[in-house]
């Protein structure tokens, strides 16, 4: 098949349906039950698992465990893909994974400038904005700029690297371990690693001295 | 092709606006149209690289106003019809073909954790040599085919550094077409923000994109 012979300003699938996507969506699964075509259980297996199952906190216990045990941070440098699989996390959208390293003198930002390419496995599905046009325009041409709306202004002296996901392979930043953070244990640590650091627009912090960490 | 999905570097799309405390989903739509796509993969009639060019072909102006999930149903919808797993008919009454065959779902319920954990690797275990080594100068091509390509349009003719060799790869550009999946070496190639954006961009910053065999050309 050759998709070019296909005139596409006649075959938009959806030009007489519903414009509510509620009922497109509740239309379009009725139908393919009728049909046989998906298992209404699955579906909401499928649901369960990215509500509850698979989110940043997986990530977070990458980081927190890289941050604690140096050989294990060499083994999620050199392989990502295996070391984050010693945790259990494995499979879609976490095929191939490779982790760069946030220091004093280098940051980190992922995006998929074409689509929506984000390490699922380790973070779960991507936040809105991740997906969104201007995310996907600006990180490349204007990371500094798109980091300072982040609240991150960094010096002119570090060096960015932007890692455009145009392949199957997922980028995860491990972020820089805060200063004042010696005392906490590994649970403790992972606490403190947030989605956004790990796609590399924030830095982690250090708990806020009488705070709730 | 050369279309609205291909942003990088481009103005005028605002600010980034992210929102606190998202949820996962913010309709419950959106979960089932999720759930759905991945299901109707499990027919294995196309593969992730047809599913991306499925959503690129949503006409340029519907493509910038719909949410994610309106793209996906979309998507979706063509590659069911163009597959043959549902009429056009079939969408637009709701209703089944008098006399069409009932199907048996390949994806139960107590397949989804072994299904997801299993996920579908895109490396191919063939012995294809790399074209380029790390270290070595490349060009990307300029190439502007009207089908699927990885090769963002920000980048072509441009001069990168190949920073490592991620092995051997399916290559989109022919897969999303079913075509062959073309297996080749795909690496991540460093381009500076000077080389991509001139001489204001910062002397220091980087983008890294990952390019396959086909895409690059010695320098």
């Amino acid at each position: 098949m050759d998709a070019h012979h296909h005139d596409h300003s006649h075959d938009h699938a959806g030009q007489d349906l519903p414009s509510d996507p509620a009922l497109r969506v509740k239309a379009l699964e009725s139908l393919l039950v009728e049909k046989g075509l998906v298992d209404p259980a699955a579906l909401d297996e499928l649901i369960d698992t990215y509500e509850r199952k698979v989110g940043p906190r997986n990530g977070a216990r990458v980081v927190a465990r890289a941050w604690v045990d140096p050989t294990y941070k060499k083994r999620l440098l050199a392989d990502a893909t295996a070391a984050i699989a010693e945790l259990g996390y494995t499979g879609r959208q976490g095929e191939h994974i490779v982790a760069v390293e946030n220091t004093p003198e280098t940051h980190n930002l992922v995006v998929c400038t074409l689509c929506s390419c984000y390490p699922w496995t380790v973070l779960g599905l991507p936040p809105v904005w991740y997906k969104s046009a201007p995310y996907r325009s600006r990180a490349v041409i204007d990371p500094r700029g798109v980091l300072r709306e982040f609240g991150l202004d960094l010096p002119e002296e570090v060096e960015i690297r932007v890692w455009d996901s145009t392949a199957e392979v997922r980028y995860l930043v491990l972020p820089e371990r805060p200063t004042g953070t010696e005392h906490l244990d590994e649970a403790a640590l992972a606490d403190l690693v947030t989605r956004d650091a790990m796609i590399g627009v924030a830095k982690v912090k250090a708990p806020q001295a009488g705070g709730r960490r | 092709m050369n279309g609205v999905h291909d942003m990088g570097g481009m103005h005028g799309m605002g600010p980034v606006a992210p929102e606190p405390n998202e949820p996962v989903f913010h309709a419950r739509w959106e979960a089932r149209a999720l759930a759905i796509t991945l299901a109707m993969g499990a027919w294995r009639k196309w593969n992730i690289d047809a599913s991306r060019h499925a959503r690129e072909r949503i006409p340029a102006a519907d493509y910038l106003r719909m949410s994610y999930y309106e793209k996906w149903i979309a998507g979706l919808e063509m590659l069911m019809i163009e597959r043959g797993l549902l009429t056009r008919a079939e969408l637009a009454s709701g209703r089944p073909e008098p006399g069409a065959p009932h199907a048996i779902p390949p994806l139960t319920a107590g397949d989804v954790a072994a299904m997801l954990a299993k996920g579908g690797p895109a490396t191919r275990d063939v012995p294809v040599s790399p074209r380029f080594k790390p270290g070595m100068t490349v060009r990307a091509r300029n190439i502007n085919p009207i089908g699927h390509t990885r090769l963002p349009r920000y980048a072509r003719g441009k001069l990168g550094v190949i920073e490592r060799d991620h092995g051997v790869h399916v290559f989109p550009d022919s897969n999303a077409h079913f075509r062959g999946e073309k297996p080749q070496h795909l690496y991540a190639v460093r381009f500076s923000a000077r080389e991509l954006w001139g001489a204001e961009a910062s002397p220091r910053d980087a983008v890294y994109i990952d390019l396959w065999d086909d895409h690059l050309e010695p320098a």
